[in-house]
Order: C-alpha cells, then sequence, then structure tokens
C-alpha cells in the first residue's frame, strides 16, 4: 500500500537523520554544533521579541521589579523594638499590635510559599505558560508566537520523545547487558560508557544546554555530592558529566524498571519505602557505601523535595552525618528558555515531561565547588548550614532557614516555641522556666 | 492572545469590595494573586489549614487567634471579601480617609476598628469584654511553657486591673480604648501595600 510505504520511508529517513546526527556523536561525547546554532537563532529571536515587548508596553505597567521585589513595605526591626510601647518591657494590651501585624504580613507575603511556584519572568519568553502578565502587543509578536508554537509543538516534541524513549531502552539494556559481566575494571568501563550516553541522549532530549564550571572540583570516588534541588531533571544534568551512584526510594513502573536495570552494572542505594524512615539503617547503608573507595560519589539532595530554584532551603542534617568529604555542587537554570521547576503539586511526572520538552531548551549553569569537610567542634547542623550558604552564594540564590517539607507539612513546634522564648524573656524577665 | 492585565474582571463584585474595603484596584489585584496562591486546591476559598501553611505565621505567637479571626461567626471557610476584609483593618491610614461624609459606616481601617480587632485578638468568647480568664489564656499562648502559672497569673491581674475602670474584674472594648489612647495605632497597626 502506498501510504504504508511512504510513512515507512520516511519513519527511517527520520531514524537515520536521528542516528547519524544524535546518537552517534552522544557515544563519543562529541557534539555537532547543531544545538549550538539552535540556541544562537533562539536567544536573537527572544532578544528581538523582548526589543518588541518594551517599545509596545505602556510605560506605567513595567514589570520590571515584580519578580523580585515584596510586594509590601516590611519593618524588619526585631522583637524588641517592635514591641516598645508605652512603659518599657512589661506586657502591655498594645503587645498584641506587633503580633498582629506580624502575622498579616505573613498571610499576604512569606518567603516560602513564593518559592514552591515557578519564577515570574521580567520579559515574555514567548511561551505561553509565562503569559501571565503580558499584554498582546503587534501582529508580528502574534505570529512570530504562533511559529513558536509550531516548532515547538510539531517538530521538536516528536524529535524529543523519540529521543528520550531511545535513551530509556538504551539505559534499560544496556545497563542489564553490562550487568552480567563479571564485576572488573572493563565492567566500571562499560557501565560509565552506558551511563554517559544514555545521560548525553536524554539530555539532548531537552535540548538542553549545560555549562560547566570549575571541573577541577568534580565528585571524586569515595565522596558524597551534595546538590540543589529543582526537578528531577537535576540527575540527568550531574550525571552527564560524571557517574554517580544515586540514593533514593524504589519506585514502581517505570521508574523502577530504569532503577533495577541500573543497580546491576553499578552500586546504586536503592531503599524501600519502609528501610527509609530507620535513619540508622539508612546512614549505615551509605557509610558502607563511601568506605570503599572504588565506590563512585553518592549524589544526595538534602533540602528533600523540589524548589523553585529562586532560592535553596534547610539542608536535612541527615547526609551531613555520615563522615566523608561533602562536595557542593550548585545548579541554576536560567529561566528564560523553559522552566525546570517541577511543582509535583501541580503537575504530576508525565505532565512534567511534556512541558519541558516543549520549552524552548533547557539552559543551565553546573558550579563544582571545593570539597568541604565537617571541622572539629560542628555539629551536622551547623555544618549543613555552611555547606547550604557556599552553595546559595555560588549559585546566586538567596538562602531561606525553612524546611521544604512545609509545603506539604506544618511548620515544627520548635521554631514557634523559639519564637514563644524571646517574647517571654521580655516580659517576665528572670522567672522564665530555663 | 489578548490582554490579560485587566485581572480586575476576575474577581467578583470588586466595585463592592474596593467601596467597603478603600484597596485601591491594583492592590486588590495583588490580593487576589494571594488568595489564589494560598487556596492550594482550587477550592474557592481558603479554610484554617490554609493559613496554618504558611510557615511565618504558624511560628506567630499569635498565630492561632488571627487565623481566627478571618473565621468570624463560626464559619469553616473564608473567601476572598472576607479575606480582605480583615486585611483592611491594616490598610494605612490616609489623607482621603479622614474628611469623611459623617453619613457613610466607617472605614475599616480607622482607629477605632483597629483597635476593634486587637481587642478581638483578646476576647475569646466574643462578648465584648476581656475577662481575666482569657487574658491568662491569650498570655499562655503567647509564652508557650516558658512563664510558670503564678508568673502569667500576676502579668495578668495587673494588666486587667490597670485598664479596668468601672471594677467589674474585665476589659470592656472602651476600657480598653482609653488605656491605649497615647499609643500610634494607626502607625503600629498598619501594612502599606507597594504600588
Amino acid at each position: 500500500m502506498e501510504g504504508a510505504e511512504l510513512a515507512g520511508k520516511i519513519l527511517s529517513t527520520w531514524l537515520t537523520l536521528v542516528l547519524g546526527f544524535i546518537l552517534l556523536p552522544s557515544v563519543f561525547g562529541v557534539s555537532l554544533g547543531i544545538s549550538e546554532i539552535y540556541m544562537k537563532i533562539l536567544v536573537k529571536t527572544l532578544e528581538w521579541a523582548t526589543i518588541r515587548i518594551e517599545k509596545g508596553a505602556p510605560k506605567e505597567s513595567t514589570l520590571k521589579n515584580s519578580a523580585s521585589v515584596g510586594i509590601i513595605q516590611r519593618d524588619e526591626s526585631p522583637m524588641e523594638k517592635g514591641l516598645s510601647g508605652l512603659r518599657g518591657r512589661d506586657f502591655e494590651l498594645s503587645d498584641v499590635f506587633y503580633f498582629s501585624k506580624k502575622g498579616l504580613e505573613a498571610i499576604v507575603e512569606d518567603e516560602v510559599t513564593q518559592r514552591f511556584s515557578s519564577e515570574e519572568l521580567v520579559s515574555w519568553n514567548l511561551l505561553t505558560r509565562t503569559n501571565v502578565n503580558f499584554h498582546y502587543i503587534s501582529l508580528r509578536l502574534t505570529m512570530v508566537w504562533v511559529l513558536g508554537v509550531i516548532v515547538r509543538y510539531c517538530v521538536l516534541l516528536p524529535l524529543r520523545v523519540t529521543l528520550a524513549f531511545i535513551g530509556i531502552s538504551l539505559l534499560v539494556i544496556g545497563t542489564t547487558l553490562v550487568g552480567q559481566l563479571p564485576d572488573s575494571s572493563l565492567k566500571n568501563w562499560l557501565s560509565e560508557l552506558v551511563h554517559l550516553t544514555c545521560c548525553r541522549i536524554c539530555v539532548r532530549a531537552l535540548s538542553g544546554t549545560i555549562h560547566y564550571h570549575n571541573k577541577q572540583h568534580r565528585p571524586q570516588k569515595g565522596g558524597i555530592c551534595v546538590a540543589n534541588h529543582t526537578s528531577p531533571i537535576d540527575v540527568l544534568i550531574l550525571t552527564t558529566d560524571g557517574c554517580y551512584a544515586m540514593v533514593g526510594q524504589v519506585h514502581g513502573g517505570l521508574m523502577g524498571i530504569i532503577q533495577r536495570a541500573m543497580v546491576k552494572a553499578c552500586p546504586h542505594v536503592w531503599f524501600e519505602r519502609s528501610e527509609m524512615k530507620d535513619r540508622h539503617l539508612v546512614t549505615k547503608r551509605l557509610k558502607e557505601h563511601i568506605a570503599d573507595k572504588k565506590k563512585l560519589p553518592i549524589l544526595i539532595f538534602p533540602e528533600g523535595t523540589c524548589i523553585n530554584n529562586t532560592s535553596v532551603m534547610m539542608f536535612k542534617k541527615g547526609s551531613f552525618e555520615i563522615g566523608g568529604t561533602i562536595h557542593p555542587v550548585a545548579i541554576k537554570y536560567n529561566p528564560q528558555f523553559g522552566d525546570a521547576f517541577w511543582n509535583s503539586s501541580k503537575y504530576n511526572m508525565v505532565s512534567y515531561l511534556l512541558r519541558m520538552m516543549t520549552s524552548w531548551a533547557i539552559v543551565c549553569d553546573v558550579w563544582y565547588m571545593p570539597p568541604m569537610t565537617r571541622e572539629v567542634g560542628e555539629d551536622a547542623v551547623q555544618f549543613a548550614n555552611r555547606v547550604k550558604s557556599a552553595i546559595a552564594t555560588q549559585g546566586g540564590l538567596t538562602e531561606l532557614p525553612w524546611d521544604g517539607g512545609l509545603k506539604r507539612a506544618k511548620v515544627k513546634d520548635t521554631f514557634k516555641e523559639e519564637q514563644q522564648k524571646n517574647y517571654s524573656k521580655m516580659i517576665a524577665g528572670n522567672g522564665s522556666l530555663n | 492572545m489578548g490582554s490579560r492585565s485587566s485581572h480586575a474582571a476576575v474577581i467578583p463584585d470588586v466595585d463592592s469590595i474596593r467601596r467597603e474595603t478603600g484597596f485601591s484596584q491594583a492592590s486588590l489585584v495583588r490580593l487576589h494573586h494571594r488568595f489564589q496562591a494560598l487556596d492550594r486546591n482550587k477550592k474557592g476559598y481558603l479554610s484554617r489549614m490554609d493559613l496554618q501553611q504558611i510557615g511565618a505565621l504558624a511560628v506567630n505567637p499569635l498565630g492561632d487567634r488571627i487565623i481566627e479571626s478571618f473565621f468570624p461567626n463560626g464559619s469553616q471557610r473564608v473567601d476572598f471579601p472576607g479575606f480582605v476584609r480583615v486585611l483592611a483593618h491594616f490598610r494605612p491610614v490616609e489623607d482621603e480617609d479622614t474628611d469623611q461624609d459623617p453619613k457613610k459606616p466607617e472605614p475599616l481601617n480607622s482607629r477605632r476598628n483597629k483597635l476593634h480587632y486587637a481587642f478581638q485578638l483578646y476576647d475569646l468568647d466574643r462578648d465584648g469584654k476581656i475577662s481575666r480568664h482569657e487574658m491568662l489564656q491569650v498570655l499562655r499562648l503567647m509564652v508557650g511553657v516558658q512563664v510558670t502559672e503564678e508568673q502569667l497569673e500576676n502579668i495578668a491581674d495587673r494588666t486587667v486591673q490597670e485598664a479596668d475602670e468601672d471594677g467589674d474584674g474585665a476589659v470592656s472594648f472602651l476600657e480598653f480604648t482609653k488605656s491605649l489612647e497615647k499609643m500610634d495605632v494607626e502607625q503600629k497597626m498598619s501594612i502599606r501595600i507597594l504600588k
């Protein structure tokens, strides 16, 4: 039948092109420069679009500040100054003013809630999903946007889905095959090759452009690599430049298949859900892993959840109690080309991946940082905070002391107790119970 | 691809809310945005739990009382007008508010209404009086377990005695207002929304 023949021919040419231009170079880690050309065209187009928007936007509604400045004027004076009333430091009826004002300020705007939604862009990047604040400007801009939609959904999406499919299948098949070999340096070399190739293919499946800085500080064997978490793609981005042993829960479904296959070729640390709750067990297994200097560095995301890449939240101290050398890594995405943040309450994994594959590109910077170890007299929490500050400074992110788990759970009572303690000291002086 | 800037069209009854609260259109748009961000499950209203999830509010010693102030009359939900009505108490006092038509109802951010909001944070059973017992309970909320019962009772007794003028052992709204007449309430209970 003619139709079927034609379809067959198209498919085979398509696959040969993909094979030739993308898959083979991935094996050797070579780039043909196609993505660079794509990025250049993209950047030029977006710059043009920005200029048109700025020309067209009426003067009053420039949104330059909405992304970073708060919406209310804050008075950050400490509790004592804010509570100074008519008489000094004893309790007064008016103390309630300070607390109610702080409370209402938090209701109008708080630093945490805004971290769990995507960053607002200063200028539009021709994606429908970021078109929250932007108006209709001109016919030409709309035409470019329509063209963009066509390109993204009809050209890029099929290509990316094909690549992703190939990448994942190769990963599963490859690692299973390599897993059959007996333990040897050949096996390790092959498993690295398979991992790297498949990761590169998957990164191209997202049109990812990654800049690695300070490669000399790349995490070494026997260490722990620690990074800020924005999305599951973080893993992909880091493993494209080196192999890591991953830590995580065993999932079902597709993820489970991938996990089981990967662990055959290379010792990752997967836990059953029930085991995750037992902190001692987790710490013990991780300690055993890093004690073996020949094993790959462990990759851990101490925030425990995805944050929107404008700030770094509390690092859970568990990872910092294991000992060993910590290699911090800062990852910063460029939101202009695509929003990498996974808002797990809004999108499930599949819609998230679809969104990723219909963005322009994923552009990010990865900074490897010099290794850090726990100093004498420093406890795990202080160490965690030190590493967190280093990562935040390097990546240009703000630092927040809050726990990322706040998006699902309530704040711990210990934080409230601290505020209560401060207040009690003021009004009750030396009579307080500590 | 039309204009999406007129968010005000999305807010139901925006004009009556504007008249009642005195917020500008732009402020209402921002507050509506915030309301929607807090309404995680897109229910159209906020429950106590939505407010409890705000970290900075949960650690506030008066957090529970503030959350309660959004749910008057035992309701379990607060819609956008109700939300803004409470926030309107904290609107800074501007000049156009002071030369008001005496026939119009008092604006929500008047000194008296700000004081009334603060009064209600103490008045647990909403009977118009702060009894010694209520004062003790609110103080307990604010200090947690850090202060002994005896000390707290002393503080509560002193405070009620100082404010109580008619000797009924409780602080009425009038007495509350009188004891705070020298306080710059307008400044202490104002949150300025940036344009």
